[in-house]
């Protein structure tokens, strides 16, 4: 089993729903990213998403838009992200890791040593955001064929038919995109969202994460109680972007936003 | 005679490409995030439905004559092709439209779409503002909210056509991320796209993006290279030799080249635009000097560094000044159906002035390279031979620019 099917299956005997921050590798800078990543899991995070930055993220509201400049800017590429990974896995061989972004640093580094490049470090799955399940096979067999999942995205314009296909397709679990927009845009309809999932659950028993719109303890409580996985992105992203001039004082910073997720998550759900 | 009767239907390429999932070979495809994929697929829907009623493709044959003002004119620089002294050159004269290019051929196209498909809304990315201008006009013509987006430079050297748009009515965002040019004018209306999917159409200005815009801008354009066949072959009584385009995204070059694609005989020349030279980095020839890579919806050739982050285009023109290119330009490089070549910013501004001087037409500097490349291929042919060169666009929005380049205070 994957350390992700491994995480969601002691967390299901907990009754407890996963807690996933991202977080852009390298933002503000290279070294403040695997702190961050010990802070946040320390404080409750279950799995770790990991941005790998890119030039042109065309889903990215403006706040994981200058998260990407800022790592880019301070010489983030692909083969650093997975220099982090394997700084962070030297001493947490547990928490999965997920990088999430764009498929054209992996088609610039090639897929097969791309997927060998990043299991080898530690990686656990691939979100990659501009790859839909038609053009995605060739890069999901080099990623399957070394041990890590390929997750998919649901959207709320997707149909039976499809979300049928795309949880086929996926391994790990299934990231539910809550609202139609970029990452960081309004609020979510958790009425909506509860419909969507249970179209989502009557064809997969792979966990279902929701992400986007999810901004602090009160909207993360809200999706708790219908979700496996909580992701919270453009809120953790812009407490860092807030501290930026200070990379020391972010794991504290993040720690404490983390632990207010987790209490918020687990009264709900106690 | 090469003619397409000639071409075993097996062997034909037009209407080949691209595949059903839009695909050109190994380029094209629909490269989206999965909240676009349905109104992506609506709109593959509506535009083979209309693609086959009659009515519809009536409706855009009665636009393009009475509004665009089609069809253009083939005209023979005969002044020119003397003094250069080889084939004769036939400029496409696509400046002639309404809005001053070959861009409204498209937007008349896609608007009527976006009618069709009941949509209130419409949206676009600029480089230059031909596209915007062009959006902006046929929005306002049908009543269609419209919002542009462009990059904070180019809002900056192309201010008349910024005006001209807010002068119809709509609404120009300034685009502030990444190298505030094209291609983020184009990531902003993909992310207002996603934000708005029920109301809102977005045309996209060139042959890129997500399938079907590569193919049907081009459909839309083609019209172009329809035009130029009949009358080169009324004019001259047979096809031209070869065929000269500039190449940013590749729409007014794809709208040429593709009713030729199945005749052998006509050389296809793509012009990029070389910057300051291919050899110095700064330029936008992707297709010189890239790699394949996936952008902005599709695969194609990108300017792009070791770590597949998109580099910067840099031209003397802002409507060249794209990393990527249109995705079927990838596959006729690779094919060898086309060859596509750089030149760079100094020899479009000589061909600028020659052509002004020339010939009393004004170019835009986009078409200014696909002149330049034309006179050299004319130069080394006999005065019997032909070379049909898409005048793609007028060149008042660029006088500005010109000026201020040769230090001029206008
Ligand atoms: C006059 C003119 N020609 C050419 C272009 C380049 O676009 P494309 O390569 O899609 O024809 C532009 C773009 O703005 C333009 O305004």
């Amino acid at each position: 089993m994957s350390r992700i099917a491994d995480r969601f299956a002691a967390l299901r005997v907990r009754n407890r729903t996963a807690l996933v921050p991202f977080v852009t590798a390298g933002d503000p800078c290279p070294a403040a990213t695997v702190p961050v990543m010990r802070a946040m899991v320390e404080a409750g995070a279950d799995i770790l998403e990991l941005g790998v930055p890119f030039s042109d993220p065309m889903a990215d509201g403006p706040v994981i838009q200058r998260a990407s400049e800022r790592a880019l800017a301070a010489g983030m590429d692909f083969g650093k992200v997975l220099d982090i990974v394997r700084e962070f896995r030297a001493d947490d061989a547990e928490t999965p890791i997920v990088l999430m972004g764009y498929l054209n640093p992996l088609e610039a580094a090639g897929y097969a040593g791309a997927a060998e490049r990043a299991a080898a470090a530690g990686v656990d799955g691939f979100i990659t955001v501009d790859l839909p399940p038609e053009e995605a096979d060739d890069l999901a067999r080099e990623v399957r064929a070394h041990g890590m999942d390929p997750v998919f995205l649901v959207s709320p314009t997707s149909s039976d038919e499809r979300i049928a296909r795309i949880c086929g397709e996926a391994s790990g679990f299934v990231y539910y995109v809550s609202l139609k927009g970029v990452t960081g845009a309004a609020t979510l309809d958790v009425d909506e969202v509860a419909e969507r999932m249970a179209r989502i659950r009557r064809v997969t028993d792979l966990p279902v994460g929701v992400g986007f719109g999810i901004r602090d303890g009160a909207s993360a409580a809200r999706v708790a109680r219908i979700s496996d996985a909580v992701v919270v992105g453009t809120a953790v992203v812009a407490r860092v972007e807030e501290s930026a001039h200070a990379p020391e004082a972010l794991p504290g910073v993040l720690a404490a936003f983390i632990g207010e997720l987790r209490r918020a998550l687990d009264a709900a759900t106690s | 005679m090469p003619d397409l009767a000639n071409v075993k239907a097996e062997d034909r390429l037009i209407g080949r490409y691209p595949d059903e999932r839009g695909h050109f070979g190994p380029y094209g495809g629909t490269f989206i995030a999965e909240t676009l994929v349905r109104p992506v697929e609506e709109l593959r829907d509506a535009y083979e439905r209309c693609s086959k009623d009659p009515e519809f493709l009536a409706e855009l044959d009665a636009e393009l004559r009475h509004y665009v003002g089609r069809p253009s004119p083939l005209y023979l620089a005969r002044r020119w092709s003397r003094e250069i002294g080889g084939a004769r050159i036939y400029l496409k004269r696509e400046d002639l439209n309404h809005t001053g290019a070959h861009k409204v051929n498209n937007t008349v196209g896609q608007a009527l779409l976006a009618k069709r498909m009941g949509k209130t809304r419409i949206i676009a990315e600029t480089g230059a503002g031909q596209h915007g201008v062009a959006t902006a006009t046929v929005a306002a013509r049908l009543g269609l909210e419209c919002v542009v987006y462009m990059g904070a430079e180019d809002i900056a050297r192309q201010a008349p056509n910024v005006f001209r748009m807010k002068l119809l009515g709509a609404e120009v965002v300034s685009v502030e991320s990444g190298s505030k040019t094209l291609k983020d004018a184009l990531n902003e209306a993909m992310r207002d796209w996603v934000s708005n999917i029920d109301d809102t159409y977005y045309i996209i200005g060139t042959v890129a993006g997500p399938h079907p815009y590569p193919m049907l801008v081009r459909d839309f354009n083609s019209v172009i290279g329809r035009e130029a066949r009949a009358q080169v072959l009324e004019q001259e009584g047979r096809l031209p030799d070869a065929c000269v385009a500039c190449v940013g995204g590749g729409s007014n070059a794809m709208g040429l080249f593709h009713a030729f694609l199945d005749d052998a005989d006509v050389a296809l020349y793509g012009v990029e635009a070389g910057g300051s030279g291919v050899e110095t980095g700064k330029h936008a020839a992707p297709l010189a000097a890239g790699r394949p890579g996936v952008l902005h919806g599709n695969r194609t050739y990108l300017m792009q560094d070791s770590d597949g982050q998109i580099t910067p285009a840099h031209s003397i023109s802002a409507g060249l000044d794209y990393p990527g290119v249109g995705p079927e330009h990838s596959w006729l490089k690779d094919s060898g159906r086309a060859t596509y070549v750089a030149v760079n910013d100094d020899e479009a501004l000589a061909a600028f002035h020659v052509c002004t001087r020339t010939e009393g037409i004004i170019p835009a500097l986009e078409s200014s390279h696909a002149l330049s490349y034309a006179v050299k291929l004319a130069a080394d042919m006999r005065p019997d031979d032909i070379v049909v060169v898409g005048l793609s666009g007028r060149g008042d929005k660029d006088i500005q620019t010109v000026a201020a380049i040769e230090g001029i205070d206008l």
